[in-house]
């Protein structure tokens, strides 16, 4: 039974038609308002189940591709297929099959909790019944104020009822913008661990998020900058993809400790990271006993340093300095 | 006796039985940079707005600059500097119409603000655009420029509400050795954050839950005391049991 169901997978998902088994598929998009580049040739695919993240801070172009995607927004370029669908020739279809919490609130804030569900539960021709298993457990701690007007709604709980609304058609893909941005550490913890839970019940979401630190819990990241995609894999090999070796300085006096190494020819970058700086080597043999003795010209107090493994923004500020660099360079070349 | 920018005495503002600042009590160093931080709907909004002198406490005594919260907002405000990601910048005046309006409102003399003005475009890096409408700079150096704006009229405290939310991680550094200038320089940094990074690079810190005051200390101190190496898990530890998740 098992080996069965294991090859119906495998052969489903290396299958002729590769399109057909991603949930999601963006080729070669391009999005311009005005002369302003949003989304600039992106390309990706999320498979079916995948708990996938686009990881960039504001302005990347985050939200115009969620836009591309649930059919509110034509792109001006390239192709953008949803559960098998065409974005444009069949907007239809993916509207019935994708949930959508836009970053913004934008849910009825004068009608209660209740009736908000109602409201999206009829358009989609189904019932809060139906698929109350689906919502349960987040309708759950929202239900007390079910009689609340949703404009009353503290953040967080207005950012529940918003979720239940957009899983309540039970939707194949959920897309998920922004939903943690301007929450504190406890209920973006919470939020994500509803997230985890969701994935289980093999619905595929695409999240979006400022905080880089949320990209260890999705399957697969992208990292997106000034409107295009640096970077797409799981988060452990874009950790690895990290080409050098990663130090963690400390000492009493960390902001001059940060201005010295700044100016010195053997650091190739750092930056602070809470109490830490993060500092990399121009040269590629690096090690703790090299780094002491560029410190030592200084004189910090306390001098510590150690070897680490990078975190995701450690890779997001690399890839954006090279794509700055590399920015720079084509401006030389065309003679600017 | 260490001059004070900022002292909290019990400190209590109520709307009608909901005490959304219940006896706070702190006091922040001339030239310190000061986290505040703490849960959605713990209170902070509600206490800085009374800190900037736009809101009167219930109970309790505070002082901002040596004024008075009861009875000299109008001085708070005059040596106070405000920004927030929400709210800093005109987007249809360009970059030299928005210094020559705040320079102007906390009352910086016309040929001082030309003289500064030019300056501070040139600091930024931002002569091109100086002409140009602030609605279409990117929104890292939107925010910059809303801090250097922010201290102009060089303030004795600069109170920043979340100034880094949604800036991509370079600028987020940048604004950062910003704040670390201006602390140098004397201003007084009071900051709220919800990036536990962020919270490192403050002297101090303080963490409000559910209107009351938890902890207060420097980052390594509180690590220490949560027995910990990450301020998230100081956060989380004292946040988590919070009852009120307003915003």
């Amino acid at each position: 039974m098992m080996v069965t169901l294991k090859l119906v997978c495998t052969e489903k998902f290396f299958g002729q038609n590769n399109s057909f088994m991603s949930a999601v598929t963006l080729k070669n998009c391009i999005k311009k308002y005005g002369d302003f580049v949003a989304v600039d040739d992106v390309s990706f695919e999320v498979q079916k189940g995948e708990l996938f993240g686009l990881i960039g801070p504001d302005g990347a172009g985050k939200t115009s591709v969620f836009r591309i995607l649930t059919t509110l927004l034509l792109a001006d370029s390239g192709t953008a297929i949803v559960e098998g669908h065409d974005v444009v020739k069949e907007f239809q279809e993916i509207r019935n099959k994708v949930g959508y919490m836009p970053g913004k609130f934008s849910l009825y804030q004068d009608l209660t909790v209740q009736e908000n569900l109602e409201f999206f539960a009829t358009i989609f021709g189904t019932t809060i019944e139906e698929n109350y298993e689906l919502i349960k457990d987040i309708y759950d701690q929202i239900k007390p104020f079910s009689n609340r007007r949703a404009g009353k709604l503290s953040g967080g709980m207005k950012q529940k009822l918003a979720l239940c609304c957009a899983l309540i058609h039970k939707p194949e893909v959920l897309f998920l913008d922004e939903p943690t941005t301007g929450v504190d550490v406890v209920s973006r913890s919470e939020f994500w661990q509803m997230l985890i839970k969701l994935k289980e019940q093999k619905i595929t979401i695409v999240v979006s998020t400022p905080y880089m630190d949320e990209a260890k819990l999705c399957d697969r990241i992208a990292l997106m900058q000034n409107g295009k995609i640096m970077s797409v894999d799981e988060p452990k090999n874009i950790i690895k993809s990290f080409p050098k070796t990663l130090f963690a300085a400390k000492a009493k006096n960390i902001y001059k400790l940060l201005q010295d190494f700044r100016t010195d020819k053997e650091i190739e970058s750092c930056d602070a990271f809470g109490e830490f700086i993060h500092i990399t080597l121009i040269s590629e043999d690096a090690n703790e006993e090299r780094v002491k003795e560029i410190a030592k010209k200084y004189n910090p107090e306390n001098f510590k340093v150690k070897i680490i493994e990078p975190t995701i923004e450690d890779t997001f500020i690399r890839l954006m300095r090279e794509q700055n660099n590399l920015g720079e360079l084509k401006e030389i070349v065309n003679g600017k | 006796m260490e001059n004070k920018a900022i002292v909290c005495k019990e400190l209590t503002k109520q709307f009608g039985d909901f005490k959304a600042v219940d006896k706070i009590s702190f006091e922040v160093s001339e030239g310190e940079i000061f986290g505040f931080l703490g849960a959605n709907g713990a209170g902070k909004t509600t206490a800085m707005r009374i800190l900037c002198g736009l809101s009167y406490p219930t109970s309790g005594e505070a002082s901002v600059a040596g004024f008075d919260v009861y009875k000299q907002q109008e001085k708070i405000k005059k040596n106070i500097g405000y920004m927030s990601q929400k709210f800093s910048l005109y987007d249809n005046l360009t970059i030299l119409e928005n210094i020559e309006f705040y320079g102007g409102v906390y009352g910086v003399s016309r040929p001082e603000i030309k003289e500064r003005s030019t300056e501070l475009v040139k600091m930024l890096g931002l002569e091109k655009e100086a002409k140009k409408l602030v609605g279409g700079l990117p929104l890292g150096w939107k925010q910059k420029l809303a801090f250097s704006v922010a201290v102009f009229h060089r303030p004795k405290i600069v109170f920043l509400d979340e100034p880094t939310g949604g800036v991509d991680p370079i600028t987020r550094r940048q604004f950062w050795d910003m704040i670390y200038e201006a602390a140098a320089s004397g201003i007084t940094v009071f900051v709220t954050t919800h990036y536990m990074d962020e919270a490192e690079y403050c002297n101090r810190i303080s963490i409000m839950v559910d209107g009351r005051v938890e902890a207060i200390d420097s980052p390594a101190e509180l690590k220490k005391r949560f027995n910990t190496t990450s301020m998230d898990e100081v956060f989380y530890e004292l946040a988590r049991n919070a009852q009120r998740a307003a915003d």
